[in-house]
C-alpha cells in the first residue's frame, strides 16, 4: 500500500517492478479480484478510449456548436508537412482534442481522472504508440501507471475542478500521462515521478472557468496543452532533468493553492474566461436558444 | 482514503461531459433509487453550489433523473432521461438553491410514492466518485460502491451487538460501520459496509430483531 509518490517509487524500485505492477497488486488486494479480471476491466477502458479518439478524428460537433472539428484541422495540417512542432507532439494534441470533443458532444468516454480532462492520457498514449509500438499489455500498463499517480493526487489533494480548479483536473491528468510515458519509454520509477513533478509544477494555479458552465471552452484546448506539457516533461525527465521540489511537495502545493482559490474560479462559471464579455455573450446565446 | 481503486482514477466509462456533474450526479441518483427500492412516482431534486450554477451545461439535471431511472453512467439514454421519466409517469421538479453547503457539488433528492418517502443528500467529490452524506436527516458516509446494509432502529443499548451477532453467525465480515442518531433515545441509523453478499434470509433475520424498524440493502 502506498500513500504518496515517494512510497510508490520506493515500492517499485525495491521490488524491481514497474509502477503499473504496484497498482495492479494493490487493486487485487482492494477488490479481491484475480489479476486477469482486473486487466480485462482496464482493457475495456482502453477500448472506449480508442473508440472515442477514432470518433473525434472523424469530426464531431457539440450540441451548442462551441467545440468540435479541431482535431481534424490539426491532423490535416500535420499532413502538409509545414508543422513547426514534431508530428508526435501534434498527434498527441489532436488525439487529446478528439477525445474531449467527443465528451463535449455527450459521447462515450473514459474519465481519466475526470471527463473534462479525459483527453490527455489517451491522447499521449495513442501518439507515443506510433513511435514505440507497445504491445496491448504495455498499453494497459500505461493506464495502471497513470492510475497510480492519479490515485496519490486524488487522495492527497484533489481531482475536482470545483474543489481545486483546472490544475486538479488537467494538471493531474497531465502529470499522470507524463509519468506513464516515461515508464513506457523505458524510464525508471524515479524518472516517472520527476516527470509528474515537472508537469504539475507547470500547471499550478490553473483555474476552472468554463464558459456557460459547459465542459467545452476552454476545457478542450486545455487538454491540448496538457498533452504537450506531458510529452515535454517526459522528455525532460528521460534526459535526466530532475525537479528541485519533490513530487509529493508539488502535489501538496497544488492542494493548498486549490483551497485558497476563489470560488468564482472553481467551476462556477462566474470568473475568468466565463466572465469575459464574449464568455457572457456566448452563455446568453446558448441558454437563450438551447433547450 | 477517499479513493481506493485504480478504476476511480481511470474510469468510469461514461456519457459526457463531466465526471463530477454528469457521472457523479447519475450515481447519486441511482443510489437514491436503490435505497428507495423501486421507481418513485415523484422526485424533487435540489441543486446546490456549482451544481446549481452549471447544471444545464453539464447535464446534471438529466444525469440525476437518469440515475433515479436506474441508468448507469454509460447509459446512452441519459441525455433523454427527462422525456423517459415523463413517459414512465414520474413527476420531476428541480429547485435551484443558493445556500452554501460544505461541498460545492451537492444535491438533495426527495423521492415519493403513495406509501413511501425518502430524502437523501449526496456530494460528488471528483472523477465520478460520490458520497452520500445524509439519509432521512441522519448524517452518514456511504460510497455506494461496496455491499452495505442500512439498519433503522430505536436507540437502545445492545442493538449494535444483536445486529453484529446476526452478521457474525452468517460469517459476514464488517469493513466499516457507523451509527448516527438525531436525538438520544430516539430513532437511529446503522450503516454497515460488508465484504460479502447479503442474502435475503439475513435481511429477514435482521428485520425480525427487537427494536429494528427497517433494513435496506445497498449493492449486491
Amino acid at each position: 500500500m502506498f500513500r504518496n509518490v515517494a512510497e510508490l517509487v520506493e515500492l517499485a524500485e525495491s521490488k524491481n517492478v514497474k509502477i503499473a505492477e504496484i497498482m495492479i497488486l494493490q487493486e487485487m488486494e482492494f477488490s479481491g479480484l484475480p489479476r486477469e479480471q482486473i486487466i480485462e476491466k482496464m482493457d475495456r477502458n482502453l477500448t472506449v478510449m480508442e473508440q472515442a479518439v477514432e470518433r473525434g478524428l472523424k469530426g464531431v460537433q457539440s450540441v451548442t456548436g462551441l467545440t468540435g472539428g479541431d482535431a481534424v484541422l490539426l491532423q490535416n495540417y500535420m499532413k502538409t508537412g509545414r508543422a513547426l512542432a514534431g508530428n508526435l507532439l501534434l498527434d498527441a494534441v489532436s488525439k487529446a482534442v478528439a477525445t474531449n470533443e467527443v465528451n463535449a458532444a455527450m459521447g462515450m468516454i473514459c474519465a481519466t481522472p475526470t471527463a473534462g480532462s479525459a483527453g490527455v492520457v489517451p491522447g499521449t498514449l495513442f501518439a507515443v504508440k506510433e513511435k514505440l509500438n507497445p504491445s496491448r499489455a504495455e498499453m494497459i500498463d500505461f493506464l495502471f501507471t497513470s492510475a497510480a499517480f492519479g490515485f496519490v493526487v486524488a487522495n492527497n489533494a484533489s481531482i475536482s475542478g470545483a474543489a481545486g480548479g483546472c490544475q486538479a483536473e488537467v494538471g493531474s491528468a497531465s502529470g499522470m500521462a507524463a509519468a506513464a510515458i516515461v515508464e513506457l519509454a523505458g524510464g525508471t520509477p524515479s524518472q516517472a515521478a520527476e516527470a509528474m513533478a515537472i508537469t504539475l509544477k507547470n500547471m499550478l494555479g490553473l483555474v476552472c472557468d468554463p464558459v456557460a458552465g459547459l465542459v467545452e471552452v476552454p476545457c478542450v484546448k486545455r487538454n491540448a496543452m496538457g498533452a504537450s506539457n506531458a510529452i515535454t516533461a517526459a522528455d525532460m525527465a528521460l534526459a535526466g532533468i530532475t525537479s528541485r521540489i519533490p513530487c509529493d511537495e508539488v502535489i501538496d502545493a497544488m492542494y493548498k493553492i486549490g483551497q485558497t482559490m476563489p470560488v468564482a474560479l472553481r467551476e462556477t462559471a462566474e470568473g475568468g474566461l466565463a466572465a469575459t464579455p464574449t464568455g457572457r455573450r456566448l452563455a446568453e446565446e446558448i441558454f437563450g436558444s438551447y433547450k | 482514503m477517499k479513493y481506493r481503486s485504480a478504476f476511480d482514477i481511470i474510469g468510469p466509462v461514461m456519457i459526457g461531459p463531466s465526471s463530477s456533474h454528469t457521472a457523479g450526479a447519475a450515481r447519486i441518483g441511482r443510489v437514491a433509487r436503490t435505497l428507495f427500492g423501486k421507481q418513485p412516482k415523484k422526485a424533487i431534486i435540489s441543486l446546490y453550489g456549482s451544481f446549481a450554477k452549471t447544471y444545464r451545461g453539464h447535464g446534471t439535471d438529466v444525469a440525476v433523473v437518469g440515475g433515479i431511472l436506474d441508468f448507469d453512467t454509460d447509459d446512452e439514454r441519459i441525455p433523454s432521461s427527462l422525456t423517459i421519466a415523463e413517459e414512465a409517469g414520474m413527476e420531476v421538479t428541480f429547485t435551484i438553491e443558493d445556500t452554501v453547503m460544505d461541498h460545492p457539488n451537492t444535491v438533495k433528492i426527495r423521492l415519493f410514492d403513495e406509501d413511501k418517502e425518502l430524502e437523501l443528500v449526496g456530494i460528488s467529490i471528483g472523477g465520478g466518485t460520490i458520497e452520500i452524506t445524509e439519509l432521512n436527516s441522519f448524517k452518514l458516509k456511504l460510497s455506494g460502491e461496496n455491499p452495505a446494509i442500512l439498519v433503522v432502529h430505536n436507540d437502545v443499548f445492545g442493538i449494535i451487538s444483536s445486529v453484529s451477532t446476526v452478521l457474525a453467525n452468517h460469517e459476514i465480515n464488517i469493513g466499516h460501520m457507523e451509527v448516527s442518531r438525531k436525538e438520544k433515545g430516539q430513532m437511529a441509523l446503522m450503516v454497515i459496509e460488508v465484504d460479502q453478499k447479503i442474502k435475503l434470509e439475513i435481511m429477514k433475520e435482521l428485520e425480525g430483531l427487537e427494536n429494528v424498524l427497517q433494513v435496506i440493502k445497498m449493492v449486491d
